[in-house]
C-alpha cells in the first residue's frame, strides 16, 4: 500500500523524467568520446603489439643477428629464418619471413629478441587485398623498421623501466 | 672389488677408477669440461670438484683423483655446491655473453652447466679479456675469446689424431690455444675437435651460422664415405641435410668421425641429378620417366645379353645391387662387376674379402703388416685405433706399399709384391717379431691385384696369421658398397667381363652404370645408362640418366669392411623427380617385360635375406672362425714388380658426393698444397 503511494507521488512530480533529463544534459555538455577515424585516433599504449618491424642501429646496420630465438619461441611458427656468414664474417640472416596470417600477435618474439631487432610496432593499418601480401620478407620488415623507428624507439624508451 | 660410498650409497668399482667414474657408477652426475672418457686426464677446469673423506678438508678434482677403498664421496654437500658455483663464476669471468651469435648455443656444455650449477649473477665487474682469432684451416672456426682452456682439442689432436699441431701457449690470463705457426690442422679427424669443444671456441666452419641445433630433424644412419660404416646422425631441416655428426659405436668409430664423412654433406645439394635425361642429337635433354625408360628398354631389348655390362658404384646400397642382379641376371647378362678398381677379391670364401679380426678386435693384434694400404686415408677412424695401440706399445707395424705418414712409426719393408715374397724368407727384425707374435695380423688394401693378394696370402700363411682362435687376415675396403657387392656375387659370371674390359673400346654395346663414377669412360663406345645421384664422370658420358637417391635419401643396407650389415635410414626425400634406386630398377623391369617379383622394400629385403642369409644378420660382425678361410685359395698369378699403392689418392675426393662438395674441394686444395692459406 505504501509502495503504491510513493510511486504515485513520484510520478506526479515527474521525478523519472527529471533524472533522465539531467543525465542527457550532462552528457550533452561532456567532451565527446567518438573519434573521426582516420583523421582522429584513440590513445595507444607504448606496449601495443601491432605490425612487426626489424630495426636497425643508428649506423644503419641491421640489428638482427640470426640467433633464431624468435623463431624458436613463436607459438604459431610464423617465423622462418635462414642465415649464413655475411661477407665481412658477421652473423646475419639471408632470409627472415613472417607469415602475418599465422601470427597471433602475442609479442613473444620481441620479448625473446636479445638485441631489440624484431619488434611489434604501433601500426595496425596493414590490411591487404590478397593473402600473399601478408607473407612478409626481410626487406618488408626492415622497411617497416625504417618507417616506424621514431615511434618504436620512443615506445621502447617509455616502457624501458618496466622491462 | 673395492667399495666406496657415494652420498652414503655403497658402490663396487674396478681398481684404477677415478672418483668421477665411481660417482657416475652410482648414478651421480658430475659436471665437467676438461674430462673426456676417451682422452687423457688433464684436471684443469676444476668443475668436477667433490668432497672426499678421508682427505683434506677442501674440495677435490674428482676426474684426477683415484678412488680408494672405503672412500666416502659427496656430490651434494654445501661445500660442493659452493665450489661449483665458484668455479663457474671464475669460468664466466672472461667468457663473453654472446650466446645469441654463437653456433654452440643450444648444445653448449657451458650454457647447460651454468644453468645447472652456476650462480645467477657475477661479482666480477672488470672488463673481459679478448683473444685474437686463430687460423685452423677450412674446417675449424675459432672464436678464441670464448675458450675456457680445457685443452680437450690439444689432447685429441696430439693423442688420437697424432698430428701435434694444436697447443697451449703462455700462462695465467694470457693463456691461448693456437696452432703451430698458425698453419691449418692437417688431420683427417680434425672435425672432432669441434665436437669436443665444450664451448663455442671451436665450431664447424663449413656450417657456420647455418642452423640451430633445436630446429634439426635427427636421423640415425650409417656413413658411406669409407668402408667402416661409422655410426652417424644425419641432421636435416626441410629437404636439406645440414650436418652429420658421429654417434657412439664402440665396435667401429667409438666417438669419432672422419672429416670427409662429416663435411662432404654440402655435396648432397650440389650437382644433383633431379630429373631423367635422354641424349638427343648429342645433347642431354630433360625427359619424363616414361621416355627415359622407353629409351633404355628399347636399347637393352635390341642388344644381345652378352654385349650388356652392369657396373655398380662405391656408394650403392645392397638392395639396389640385388635388384640390378635380379633384373640383369634374369635377362642373361653375365658381365656384372662391382669392382671399379680392378681388385682381385671376390672369388672363394666370404672371409677372404672381410676384415676378419673385426675393427675392435684389431686391438688384440700385437704385430701388424700393412700391405698396399694407407689406413690414414682409407679409414682415418681405424687409423686412430691403430695409433692408440701403437702409442700404448702394444703394436709393432710393418708396411709394404707406399711410404706415407701414418701418424705412427713403422718398419718399411718394400714397395711391391716382390717384397712380400722376400718377407716370407726374411730374417729382418720385423720378420722375427711377426714370427713370434701371439696375434699377427695383415691388413691388405682392397685394390690389390690377384697376384698381390696371392703373395700377401702366402706371407699370411707362412706367419700363421690365421690360427686357432685368431683370424688376422684383414682386407680394408675403401668403398662402402664393395663388401655388399661381393657378398651378393656382383662379379662377372662365367664368360662375363670385368669392369676394365667393359669400359674398353668395343667392350660392350650397352653399359648400365649403377652409380659408378670411378671409371675411365673415355674409350667406351657403348650406349651408357647412368643411374645415380650426381653429375659426375658417369653422368658426363651417359646417353640416358636415371636420377637416383643418395645415401641420406633412402633406407638401405650397407655391409662394412668387417662384413657387418648395417641399416642406413632416410633423412630427407630424393631431389626433384629422383627416386630410390631399387624402385627405378623395378619400374624399368616392367618396360623390359621381366618384372621383378617385389613391390616394396620389405619384399625386396625378404628376397635378399632369403637368397643371401648373411644380410639378415643386421649389426653383426662375423669375426670369422678360422676354419672358414683357406689362405691358399686367395688370389692368383704372380704379383709382379709394380709397387702396391693405396686405393685412396686424394682423401677428400673419393666419391661423387665429396667431389661435389665445396668444403671438400677446399680441403683437397689445401692438402695438395695448391693453396696455402696464410695465417692471418
Amino acid at each position: 500500500m505504501t509502495n503504491r503511494l510513493t510511486q504515485a507521488i513520484k510520478g506526479a512530480a515527474l521525478m523519472d523524467f527529471g533524472g533522465a533529463f539531467w543525465l542527457a544534459m550532462k552528457y550533452m555538455l561532456a567532451p565527446k568520446k567518438t573519434v573521426i577515424y582516420p583523421n582522429e585516433r584513440g590513445p595507444q599504449s607504448p606496449r601495443f603489439r601491432g605490425e612487426h618491424a626489424l630495426r636497425r642501429y643508428p649506423s644503419g646496420e641491421e640489428r638482427c643477428i640470426a640467433c633464431k630465438l624468435c623463431e624458436a619461441i613463436c607459438p604459431a611458427q610464423a617465423i622462418y629464418i635462414e642465415a649464413e656468414p655475411r661477407e665481412d664474417g658477421s652473423r646475419r640472416t639471408t632470409r627472415y619471413d613472417i607469415d602475418m596470417v599465422k601470427c597471433i600477435y602475442c609479442g613473444l618474439c620481441q620479448e625473446a629478441c636479445p638485441v631489440d631487432a624484431i619488434v611489434e610496432g604501433p601500426n595496425t593499418e596493414f590490411a591487404t587485398e590478397t593473402r600473399e601480401e601478408l607473407y612478409y620478407d626481410k626487406e618488408r620488415l626492415l622497411d617497416n623498421g625504417d618507417r616506424w623507428e621514431r615511434q618504436i624507439a620512443r615506445n621502447l624508451e617509455m616502457d624501458a623501466e618496466y622491462r | 672389488m673395492p667399495k666406496a660410498k657415494v652420498n652414503g650409497v655403497e658402490v663396487e668399482f674396478e681398481p684404477g677408477m677415478t672418483v668421477l667414474q665411481v660417482a657416475e657408477l652410482a648414478g651421480e652426475e658430475i659436471p665437467r669440461f676438461c674430462y673426456h672418457e676417451r682422452l687423457s686426464i688433464a684436471g684443469n677446469c676444476r668443475m668436477c670438484l667433490v668432497e672426499v673423506k678421508p682427505g683434506p678438508p677442501k674440495p677435490q678434482a674428482s676426474c684426477a683423483l683415484p678412488a680408494a677403498e672405503n672412500q666416502e664421496i659427496f656430490t651434494n654437500t654445501p661445500m660442493v655446491k659452493k665450489a661449483r658455483e665458484g668455479v663457474m663464476e671464475f669460468l664466466l669471468i672472461n667468457h663473453p655473453l654472446d650466446c645469441p651469435i654463437c653456433d654452440q648455443g643450444g648444445e653448449c656444455d657451458l650454457q647447460d652447466q651454468a644453468m645447472g650449477y652456476g650462480r645467477d649473477d657475477s661479482r666480477y665487474a672488470e672488463n673481459k679479456r679478448a683473444v685474437e682469432e686463430k687460423h685452423m684451416g677450412p674446417l675449424i672456426k675459432t672464436v678464441m675469446t670464448r675458450c675456457i682452456q680445457c685443452t680437450r682439442c690439444v689432447r685429441f689432436i696430439t693423442e688420437v689424431a697424432g698430428v701435434p699441431e694444436i697447443g697451449l701457449i703462455s700462462r695465467g690470463e694470457d693463456v691461448e690455444i693456437t696452432t703451430y705457426l698458425g698453419a691449418a690442422v692437417t688431420s683427417e679427424l680434425s672435425g672432432n675437435v669441434n665436437d669436443l669443444c665444450p664451448v663455442g671456441a671451436l665450431t664447424h666452419r663449413p656450417w657456420a651460422f647455418n642452423y640451430r641445433p633445436w630446429e634439426l630433424k635427427k636421423t640415425q644412419s650409417i656413413d658411406v664415405m669409407d668402408a667402416l660404416g661409422s655410426a652417424i646422425r644425419v641432421d636435416s631441416r626441410g629437404a636439406q641435410v645440414l650436418r652429420v655428426l658421429p654417434r657412439i659405436n664402440d665396435d667401429i668409430n667409438e666417438e669419432w668421425l672422419s672429416d670427409k664423412s662429416r663435411y662432404a654433406v654440402d655435396g648432397l645439394s650440389r650437382q644433383r641429378l633431379d630429373r631423367p635425361m635422354v641424349k638427343v642429337g648429342g645433347k642431354l635433354k630433360p625427359a619424363t620417366w616414361g621416355e627415359a625408360f622407353a629409351a633404355v628398354a628399347g636399347k637393352i631389348k635390341a642388344t644381345s645379353p652378352d654385349r650388356i655390362g652392369v657396373i655398380a658404384g662405391d656408394l650403392q646400397d645392397a638392395e639396389s645391387m640385388k635388384a640390378a642382379l635380379d633384373l640383369f641376371g634374369g635377362l642373361g647378362v653375365t658381365s656384372l662387376d662391382c669392382r671399379q678398381d680392378g681388385s682381385g677379391l671376390g672369388q672363394g670364401a666370404r672371409e677372404s674379402w672381410l676384415f676378419n679380426s673385426t675393427i675392435a678386435g684389431i686391438e688384440q693384434a700385437d704385430v701388424l703388416l700393412l700391405v698396399g694400404t694407407n689406413p690414414r686415408l682409407e679409414a682415418p677412424v681405424l687409423n686412430a685405433r691403430l695409433r692408440r695401440q701403437w702409442l700404448a706399445g702394444k703394436l709393432t707395424i710393418g708396411v709394404i706399399g707406399e711410404q706415407a705418414d701414418l701418424t705412427y712409426a713403422y718398419e718399411y719393408l718394400g714397395a711391391g709384391a716382390a717384397s712380400l715374397n722376400g718377407l716370407a724368407k726374411s730374417r729382418s727384425r720385423f720378420a722375427e717379431a711377426f714370427k713370434a707374435a701371439a696375434n699377427p695380423a695383415v691388413i691388405v688394401g682392397a685394390n690389390a691385384s690377384a697376384g698381390a693378394l696371392k703373395a700377401a696370402a702366402a706371407v699370411a700363411k707362412t706367419y700363421g696369421v690365421v690360427r686357432d682362435g685368431w683370424n688376422g687376415w684383414n682386407v680394408l675396403h675403401s668403398a662402402a658398397a664393395r663388401v655388399g657387392g661381393l657378398d651378393l656375387g656382383f662379379v662377372p659370371k662365367a664368360g662375363g667381363k670385368s669392369a676394365a674390359d667393359l669400359t674398353a673400346k668395343g667392350g660392350a654395346d650397352v653399359l648400365f652404370l649403377l652409380g659408378a663414377d670411378e671409371l675411365d669412360l673415355s674409350k667406351t663406345d657403348a650406349f651408357v645408362v647412368y643411374l645415380g645421384t650426381h653429375g659426375d664422370a658417369g653422368a658426363h658420358r651417359a646417353d640416358v640418366i636415371l636420377p637416383g637417391a643418395a645415401y641420406t635419401e633412402k633406407n638401405g643396407l650397407y655391409v662394412n669392411t668387417e662384413g657387418r650389415v648395417q641399416m642406413a635410414e632416410r633423412a630427407v626425400f630424393p631431389k626433384g623427380e629422383a627416386r630410390e634406386d631399387w624402385a627405378i630398377l623395378r619400374a624399368l623391369s616392367e618396360h623390359l617385360d621381366a618384372k621383378l617379383p617385389y613391390d616394396s622394400l620389405e619384399q625386396l629385403r625378404a628376397k635378399l635375406f632369403a637368397d643371401h642369409p648373411t644380410f639378415g644378420q643386421i649389426d653383426h660382425a662375423p669375426g670369422s672362425i678360422p676354419a672358414g678361410l683357406d689362405l691358399g685359395t686367395i688370389g692368383a698369378g704372380e704379383g709382379g714388380e709394380a709397387p702396391l699403392t693405396s686405393a685412396v689418392k686424394a682423401f677428400h675426393l673419393t666419391n661423387p658426393i665429396a667431389r661435389a662438395s665445396v668444403t671438400m674441394a677446399e680441403c683437397a686444395a689445401l692438402a695438395s698444397g695448391a693453396a696455402r692459406h696464410a695465417a692471418e
